[in-house]
């Protein structure tokens, strides 16, 4: 059973040679420009100064902090969309029920609003003269300029990754195979851990993944909710713009090289998970080899 | 275990699927939900199974209601018209889950798999998954897989629609037989009456939503409840006309009809099966009618002739056999009378 098939040249759709060549011509200028120049950029200037500054940089206390900081954000903010996504995925894909249309509409939300609006949201429900400031004064919650902040905006801005990544996912591949499971006997929570989520694993990580780098990179929202305590309330990307601010290039463009090799890795992994998801679907999707009852 | 349904009425918004609908299955026959698509015959099984929940009505298993119960609780065998195999399993595994998800023993689990294995006649294939399988032999798992937990009724929807045409053929011979072997109350649907009626004890024909006839494949074939039951069947010459004075005039033809014995005519449909229909070369009196021969095709069974009425203009269908063909010495163009050996009269409800 041999899937590779040759790739056909259609000569009713093939360009001319020179159209072809500028075509490419142009996405290679554009992806050079706009991706590789600044990754090169973004590398030599952190090693400007040498091998010795860069680690400096990294391992100063307030850089430090900041990467605590990310990686706290991320650890809460990520397995929480995870759940949420999977539930939203689950209901969408799954069920018909009133109000369908609006909660896929609403999940898409966070894309629309700029995440400056986003951190300003937050500000104006939980910060001072907001209508639950006094309560969180009364039991000493404090949520704009603190972590709790950081990461409510930072889960704004990244719910819809895992959902839609799934709803698509779970909507190709159908409710057929989780029927089966029901019908022969397993309960809810079988049927989700054998059937469902060996399904959609690689869709899953696929949403998990993305949601992640936009978790650790996010800017906007943090920085209106942050207030940019230094040591205290600085994310990563935030503290990279208040060194660059400061005019410390090499210090700046280290801590940036770190979310730099994070967009890196992420790329990595995508285009792994990409490529099994894919798979996966293909099998679950596969048409019937016309054949015989042996 | 006979199965019962009483009274089911299922809508999806607007669109009533089931409309109050009654059906009695005995125990141990194999029974076919038979009508074209949007019928309700999945829906009904899909009620049956507990996969669907009815807006109104119950299912009984033997005495016990299951209404209330989810699929999970009713422990029966369906079999998906896909397969719904899971598709990251074995084979083993799949017919295994049912056991598993009951917790069974691995020893029991082994022993029950493989004389399952050895039933669907596919031992050789238990660690393969099911990509790496022909359909047929998917659809076995399939079925496999449903009878492991060992169900009290088994269902199969439409369990050989996305199969070609030889291995339809011989899926349904095995199923038949295996049905044989193991005497399960079983239910299955499927838009094809050649299968209704090759494999089923009995049949029940449906359309929008209601059961229009149920009875043995013999008895249904024999006498069609109406002109719906009568025109799905298959292949049938339709002529219009009408009833009055115990007789009906359809399409050239006349013949009795004492169900109608009033003097204000009504309209009527009489359906004739082309092998229904004889033809010769000379009048038979009232009851024929002269027709042109426009096509003949002798390369099947029997001789299929294509006629064109002379008065009305309609076209028929007729099957003779090879020797009353040769002994006609028909041609293309020839005028021939045709007679019909029985003729159904149905009255069009006002």
């Amino acid at each position: 059973m041999s899937e590779t098939t040759l790739p056909i040249r259609n000569e009713a759709t093939t360009d001319p040679l020179w159209v072809r060549v500028l075509l490419t011509g142009l996405a290679l200028a554009f992806l050079a420009i706009f991706l590789l120049v600044p990754l090169g950029i973004v590398f030599t200037e952190a090693f400007k100064k040498g091998l010795q500054v860069y680690l400096a940089s990294i391992v100063e206390p307030d850089a430090l902090a900041a990467i605590r900081l990310t990686l706290l954000t991320a650890l809460i903010a990520v397995p929480l969309n995870m759940l949420f996504g999977l539930a939203a995925a689950w209901a969408i894909a799954r069920f018909e029920f009133r109000g369908k249309a609006i909660l896929t509409t609403l999940i898409d939300l966070p894309f629309a609003v700029s995440p400056v609006i986003a951190g300003l949201i937050f500000v104006l429900v939980f910060g001072a003269g907001g209508p639950l400031w006094t309560w969180l004064q009364a039991h000493h919650l404090k949520v704009i300029f603190a972590t709790p902040g950081i990461v409510l905006a930072t889960m704004f801005v990244t719910f819809p990754f895992v959902a839609r990544e799934l709803i698509s996912f779970m909507q190709a591949q159908g409710a057929q195979e989780e029927e089966a499971a029901v019908v022969l006997g397993a309960s809810g929570w079988q049927m989700f851990r054998r059937v469902t989520l060996p399904n959609i694993k690689w869709g899953l990580l696929y949403g998990v993944i993305l949601c992640n780098a936009r978790a650790m990179g996010e800017f906007g929202a943090v920085s209106v909710v942050s207030g940019h305590i230094r040591g205290m309330t600085n994310t990563i990307p935030l503290q990279v713009e208040i060194l660059y601010n400061e005019y410390q290039f090499a210090a700046s463009f280290a801590v940036a090289s770190l979310l730099a090799l994070l967009a890196l890795v992420t790329l990595l992994i995508k285009k792994f998970i990409e490529h099994r998801a894919h798979l996966q679907l293909l099998e679950s999707q596969k048409p019937l080899p016309s054949g015989d009852v042996s | 275990m006979k199965i019962e349904a009483h009274g089911i009425t299922k809508k999806f918004g607007d669109f009533t699927a089931l409309n109050n609908v009654d059906l009695q299955v005995p125990p141990g026959q194999l029974v076919a939900l038979l009508g074209p698509s949007g019928s309700g015959k999945t829906t009904l099984l899909r009620v049956i199974a507990g996969l669907e929940s009815a807006d109104r009505g119950e299912v009984l298993y033997g005495e016990d209601n299951v209404t209330g119960l989810s699929a999970k609780e009713r422990n029966v065998g369906f079999v998906f018209q896909h397969y719904a195999l899971f598709s990251h399993m074995t084979i083993f595994e799949n017919i295994a889950f049912g056991l598993r998800v009951r917790k069974w023993k691995n020893g029991a689990v082994r022993e029950r798999v493989r004389e399952l294995l050895k039933l669907i006649q596919l031992e050789s294939l238990e660690k393969r998954y099911p990509s790496q399988l022909s359909g047929g032999q998917r659809q076995r798992v399939a079925l496999a897989r449903s009878l492991a937990p060992q169900p009290k009724v088994l269902l199969l929807d439409e369990p050989f629609g996305a199969l070609d045409a030889k291995v339809r053929q011989e899926l349904r011979r095995w199923l038949r037989r295996l049905h044989d072997e193991i005497h399960m109350t079983s239910v299955f649907v499927t838009h094809d009456q050649e299968e209704a009626f090759e494999v089923a004890d009995l049949v029940v024909v449906m359309n929008q939503g209601r059961i229009e006839q149920i009875g043995s494949p013999d008895a249904i074939f024999a006498h069609p409840a109406n002109a719906f039951v009568m025109s799905f069947l298959g292949n049938v010459n339709v002529f219009h006309g009408r009833v009055q004075n115990g007789r009906a005039e359809v399409g050239g033809f006349e013949v009795p009809y004492p169900e109608h014995p009033h003097a204000e005519p009504q309209q009527a449909t009489a359906y004739v099966r082309p092998h229904e229909l004889d033809v010769d070369r000379v009048s038979h009196g009232e009851g024929s009618l002269p027709t042109r021969v426009l096509r003949i095709a002798r390369s099947g069974p029997l001789v299929k002739l294509s006629l064109m009425a002379f008065d009305e203009q309609i076209p028929l269908e007729v099957e003779l056999d090879h020797q009353r063909d040769h002994d006609l010495e028909l041609k293309i163009g020839d005028e021939v009378y045709v007679y019909p050996h029985q003729v159904r009269v149905f009255v069009e409800e006002t």
